[in-house]
């Protein structure tokens, strides 16, 4: 599962562009903060190589290892 | 937020203090992962480790991290980290400065350090222009870049920092871009375990002055820009110098091993002093 941490996101949208699967995808509406924010939309394709949560300038995105569920 | 959804990183941080002020896409919040990364799987105590920085959008690191740090005046990160470490040989200390602080105003003490190969492990986010204070033209700032004191280009010819570490005597060398997290993360761990002086150029993104500044708007642009850019080691030997012009050379610089600093000034105290070697700062809290 992927959780992205709406406090920490300045929506900068590395992790939409440098996911190699195209998990995430640009959200419409702007949050109370005034950004929008990335949904993994496509979560199914994911193979949890972990590159969103490294390149994430801004520690807000958690992906479950592999063994967990 | 429930505490299991943060990211894996969140444990080593000071949670009061974030969001950090960094920039949206700023290359630093990429940096701290990839050290924390690398510091994980080199395997370092996070209680024993202590870090060091001078002035500075990427000195602000240490602050943000939940372990011993120093936050110094501009440029003297590195002879604040060869006392600290002189002071107690078995601390782990990581000296994170910009390019500002480490080519600029503290050149002299990075090449001195290099030259002494005390074990510290110095990592450079390199992002070409001073950024703190409103995106002058730094020593590293490629030729013909724009910049707030450069409006027709930078005339001057650019610092290579990893060729500078590397000729001043330090045992290892690497740079990587932040479009490379894997291979960065990869380099720092080799220069965790290095018992010497390790540098590590992590060429970094500044959106809002450089990219700004020379046509690339977004954290996006300047990373592929530095992706599209940078040239492996190995392949840019075999090219001549007028096809590497504007290239970022990335991978290992110098790997090899040396004898160390505070293992010599150990050795030579215990040989000659009466009193034998000493014992480490650690012992001044053994009463408690």
């Amino acid at each position: 599962m992927i959780t992205v941490n709406e406090n920490l996101c300045k929506g900068c949208n590395i992790c939409t562009e440098f996911c190699p699967r195209k998990v995430y995808e640009q959200s419409e509406k702007l949050n109370k903060k005034g950004v929008r924010l990335p949904v993994p939309k496509n979560e199914d394709k994911c193979k949890k190589c972990g590159i969103c949560a490294l390149m994430c300038p801004d520690q807000a995105i958690k992906v479950d290892e592999k063994n967990e569920s | 937020m429930d505490k299991t959804r943060e990211s894996r990183f969140m444990k080593y941080l000071r949670r009061e203090r974030l969001p950090h002020i960094y920039c949206a896409g700023c290359g630093n919040g990429i940096v701290i992962n990839t050290f924390l990364n690398a510091m994980e799987r080199a395997e370092i105590d996070f209680e024993n480790l202590a870090l060091v920085s001078g002035i500075g959008c990427s000195s602000r690191i240490p602050g943000y991290m939940k372990c011993d740090s120093l936050h110094t005046t501009h440029g003297r990160a590195i002879p604040f980290a060869t006392g600290l470490k002189l002071a107690n040989p078995d601390l782990d200390v990581v000296v994170f400065t910009g390019d500002g602080d480490a080519a600029a105003i503290g050149g002299n003490h990075l090449i001195h350090g290099a030259r002494r190969n005390i074990d510290l492990t110095v990592i450079c986010i390199n992002n070409s222009i001073y950024g703190m204070t409103g995106g002058q033209i730094s020593p590293t700032s490629p030729e013909g870049s724009y910049g707030s004191t450069a409006p027709y280009g930078a005339i001057e010819r650019p610092f290579s920092l990893s060729k500078l570490a590397k000729a001043a005597g330090a045992t290892y060398v690497a740079r990587w871009t932040t479009a490379h997290p894997l291979q960065l993360s990869k380099a720092m761990e080799k220069g965790l375990k290095n018992r010497g002086f390790s540098f590590i150029e992590a060429m970094s993104q500044c959106p809002t002055y450089f990219g700004r500044k020379n046509r690339m708007k977004s954290p996006i642009d300047m990373l592929h820009w530095m992706k599209d850019s940078s040239i492996s080691k190995r392949k840019a030997e075999k090219l001549d110098e007028s096809e590497i012009q504007g290239k970022i050379i990335v991978g290992e610089f110098q790997n090899r091993r040396e004898p160390e600093f505070s293992d010599k000034l150990c050795k030579l105290i215990g040989e000659k002093c009466v009193t034998g070697r000493p014992s480490s700062v650690r012992s001044a809290y053994e009463e408690d």
